[in-house]
């Protein structure tokens, strides 16, 4: 077996054990951590589909997190106040169900980056790390400002939303939500990347040029995958939400873009499981260092300087060296 | 809206207009000449803020700490260079994009650490406070109008010394080609290094300027970078004159759009949804502005092809 697939497998079944032997020992601020974890390696594995396959540098992920986040935070607040969000032409009630919530957070957020994408891939470079930034900037001072569903303070909802036949209120349970939604991404994206449509995605990374002599629109490939990456990062920001039990406008915060971004770089870009590996270090490295000093972003900030300097390739790259290289 | 009222926000807007060029024009200059996007900018805005603070809280003199602010930013953007910057310039964005990150997480924290989380004061003096009559009847703040004045002047400065002067041809000529000019004997990595070094001191100047206004706190650079990357996006990146032009057009749209707009949605609408609303779309106004430049010129208004 490959370096890398083994890693693969041992990192799922890290993820697998380690939340039951919490349980098991009745440590349910550790269920919590995981699935925060497991959340956030949902959400690098929407952005690692564009910076990763498609090598979109999206600084604006945060967007699709936040929009996530409100969409279970607007549909819940109303359902939970029996107040409907529209009375005209047709009355919308607001619901706690978590698959309608997931299904409203994927389509906004796949509307949202229908958009941006369509504005953003006109341009290319550093003009798109720059939009994709603004973007995600234009939609925190919306929430600010939009002071309906709570402004500045964000909105809070009493009781995590329901799944038939599981109590979400225990841990573990809600644990075990996110860890089969993330096995349904990884599957998503790994057979997504072996498609044509992945293969192509892969070659236009590499060589716009001949992709489109070969009669493909690179535009078109682009934006199919910023969609469905947009997508992917939405839905994990509903659950991260549902998590909390709290959406604010820091959801939408630049800094959440690259902490996402940091997902898919600490673990490695382009490696299907990268995200999930990256998302693990972090809450590892949060954890940990969060324990030794109140001002740990100053090591985050190291770390991260030197990964970037000198570990290019991420925690895959160190542990499966570069064999799949996917440049 | 009076007139009167109209002027002074218009003015306003100049003034954030011109604050927000200090910061663009050397976000544009370093991209320009060595291709490297820093997110780290709105960090050395930080540190001239908190530099001039604490030079103004232990000697008094205002003037002392605007030349405080100028000096800590360019040493830090020396440091900066030397240490981390300089080893980014062959690498990709997206790598570019993480590293100053990473710097901008450890320039936070660093300054949380030795200042602690409460913002700082930094006074305007007294010769510089109170309000000036204008002509038309328009009384207008002193400080905002001297802001206004020294960030013309500097702009100014800043276009004499690009056209002019032989480190401004130098810049220009690296600009275009950068191994020729390396080739005819120009010491390549001391250029990059004053580049940098004239980005930040300009970044940090900014920050001290506007210290005077707001509080200094961590995290006061963040909003201005953003901005100032809309800016340089609007203006096209690399463009000195693309970076004016956009400054003032975003500061004005923000400035009269958050003056205007709710008076405007308030014709029609009850006072408090129409304050409402047009915060709401005063606070996007730029982006939207942006969108529509990025829709008819890809590249900006001054980029090239």
């Amino acid at each position: 077996m490959r370096r890398e697939t083994i890693l693969n497998f041992s990192l799922l079944g890290l993820l697998f054990l380690f939340p039951l032997w919490a349980w098991v020992a009745d440590e349910p601020f550790l269920i919590t951590l995981a699935t925060r974890a497991v959340i956030f390696a949902i959400a690098g594995v929407g952005l690692n589909l564009a910076l990763g396959f498609g090598g979109l540098v999206s600084f604006g992920h945060a967007l699709f997190f936040g929009l996530g986040g409100y969409a279970m935070g607007i549909l819940a607040h109303h359902a939970q106040t029996y107040v409907p969000m529209f009375t005209w032409p047709f009355v919308i009630e607001g619901t706690t169900s978590m698959p309608i919530i997931w299904l409203t957070a994927i389509a906004v957020s796949a509307l949202v980056a229908l958009g941006v994408g369509a504005l953003s891939l006109r341009t290319s470079g550093v003009y798109f790390i720059m939009i994709t930034l603004a973007f995600a900037q234009m939609f925190y001072y919306f929430a600010i400002s939009w002071s309906a569903y709570g402004g500045e303070d964000g909105l809070s909802i009493y009781v995590r939303n329901e799944f038939p036949g599981l109590n979400t209120m225990d841990p573990i349970q809600f644990y075990a939500i996110c860890y089969v939604i993330l096995l349904v991404m990884l599957f998503f994206v790994f057979r997504l990347s072996r498609s044509s449509f992945g293969l192509m995605l892969g070659a236009a990374r590499q060589n716009e040029d001949r992709v489109q002599a070969l009669g493909q629109v690179p535009y078109r490939m682009y934006l199919t995958a910023f969609v469905i990456s947009g997508a992917i990062t939405g839905l994990a920001g509903a659950l991260f939400a549902d998590l909390n039990r709290f959406v604010s406008p820091v959801m939408f915060d630049w800094h959440t873009s690259g902490e996402i971004m940091i997902f898919v770089i600490l673990g490695g870009v382009g490696r299907v499981l990268g995200p999930v590996a990256g998302a693990a270090l972090f809450i590892l490295l949060e954890h940990s260092l969060g324990g030794v000093s109140d001002y740990w972003h100053i090591y985050l900030g190291a770390i991260l300087l030197g990964v970037v300097l000198f570990a290019r390739g991420g925690l895959f790259g160190l542990i499966a060296g570069r064999e799949v290289a996917h440049d | 809206m009076s007139s009167i009222l109209l002027i002074e926000q218009a003015l306003n807007g100049l003034q954030f207009g011109v604050m927000l060029f200090l910061m663009a024009a050397g976000l544009t200059l370093i991209f320009g000449v060595m291709g490297l996007i820093n997110l780290a900018h709105g960090s050395l805005f930080m540190i001239g803020a908190f530099a001039a603070a604490t030079v103004a809280a232990a000697t008094g003199s205002f003037l002392l700490a605007l030349a405080a602010s100028l000096a800590a930013a360019a040493v830090a953007g020396v440091i900066v260079e030397v240490v981390v910057i300089r080893r980014l310039y062959d690498r990709d964005h997206l790598d570019q994009v993480l590293a100053t990150f990473a710097l901008i997480l450890i320039f936070s924290e660093g300054t949380r650490w030795v200042f602690g989380s409460f913002p700082l004061f930094l006074d305007r003096p007294d010769w510089l406070s109170g309000s000036v009559m204008l002509p038309f009847g328009i009384r207008y703040s002193l400080y905002r109008l001297a802001i206004i004045l020294v960030g013309l002047a500097v702009a100014a400065a800043l276009f004499l010394m690009i056209s002019r002067t032989r480190i401004g041809i130098q810049i220009r000529a690296g600009e275009n080609d950068r191994e020729m000019i390396g080739a005819l004997g120009v010491n390549i990595s001391l250029l990059y290094t004053l580049v940098f070094a004239l980005g930040a001191a300009l970044a940090g100047f900014a920050g001290a300027l506007i210290g005077a206004i707001q509080s200094v706190q961590v995290g006061m650079g963040e909003p201005v970078l953003i901005l100032a990357f809309v800016v340089i996006v609007i203006g096209g990146i690399g463009s000195i004159k693309g970076a004016f032009i956009g400054s003032i057009l975003v500061g004005m749209t923000d400035t009269l759009g958050r003056s205007l707009l709710p008076a405007l949605f308030g014709l029609f609408m009850d006072p408090a949804a129409a304050t409402s609303v047009g915060a709401s779309l005063a606070s996007m106004s730029i982006y939207i502005l942006m969108a529509g430049v990025l829709l008819f010129r890809p590249k900006g208004l001054f980029g090239g092809t």
